[in-house]
């Protein structure tokens, strides 16, 4: 299944509904650009949303760390929404699960941003 | 009864997606779990990434071998590179503080938390990993 990103704002915060598989090659290049375009446009409140993300491997878990570290150097947030049981029991052994800020509920995650 | 199928391929994405895909029917076959067919897959998935990608580092002339073997008691899979060979014992622990926030280095990690057993063997040239899932334990 192909990556899809697709971007809305809501409340100053931008939400990057994802879908798909985020693993080496496309689906990672799809997030890494997702990213990297909204903080060039001055957008630094981001919240994935991995609702429909089915999948998840070594590369795109990467590529989640290098995407939060990237937007905290710019003084930004990027936090993580509805997380499948897969990729939160990937976050966990990989101990990223309290690295992140992982929200279930968009409305609070949105007022969750400073 | 011992079935053993394998496949020779190029190093390449697709041929990762095919790795993946096989282990994951193989594995439906074996009767394992709905869980363990995904760990299994991505475990193989991850394998054949770093036979491609630090392995074979994609050099079209090279291959990649995967065999999946499956005896009364277990699914043995096979996954060899014509690299220059990895020594298991270098590679870092991604879950020490220096390296948690790294962007890559967590492949072999989540092979071993998703096998039952993980053996590195150099083959020179290359590397051969054998991974091992029990049915007793799925």
């Amino acid at each position: 299944m192909t990556m899809k990103a697709s971007n809305r704002q809501v409340g100053g915060v931008n939400v990057v509904d994802m879908s798909g598989r985020i693993t080496l090659g496309e689906g990672s290049v799809v997030l890494r650009e997702a990213v990297k375009d909204l903080l060039a446009k001055g957008q630094k409140k981001i919240l994935l949303n991995l609702g429909d993300v089915t999948y998840i491997d070594s590369s795109g878990i990467g590529e989640l760390v290098s995407a939060f570290t990237s937007v905290r150097n710019q003084g930004g947030e990027l936090k993580l929404l509805n997380l499948t049981k897969k990729v939160h029991d990937l976050l966990q052994i990989t101990k990223l699960y309290t690295v992140f800020d992982i929200k279930d509920d968009e409305a609070a995650a949105i007022q969750s941003f400073k | 009864m011992t079935n053993r199928v394998s496949y020779t391929l190029d190093s390449t994405l697709d041929s990762v997606n095919h790795a993946e895909t096989t282990a994951s029917e193989v594995a439906a076959k074996v009767g394992f779990s709905e869980d363990d067919q995904s760990n299994i897959a991505m475990a193989v998935r991850e394998a054949a990434v770093n036979a491609v990608l630090h392995g074979n580092q994609r050099d079209p002339a090279k291959k990649f071998f995967v065999a999946y073997e499956t005896t009364d008691d277990a699914l043995v899979i096979t996954i060899t590179d014509q690299g220059l060979g990895l020594d298991p014992s270098l590679i870092p622990d991604p879950l020490a503080p220096e390296n948690l926030m790294k962007g890559s280095g967590r492949g072999i990690f989540l092979i071993r938390a998703f096998m039952d057993e993980v053996k590195f063997r150099n083959v020179a040239p290359g590397t051969e990993i054998t991974l091992i899932k029990h049915v007793s334990r799925k």
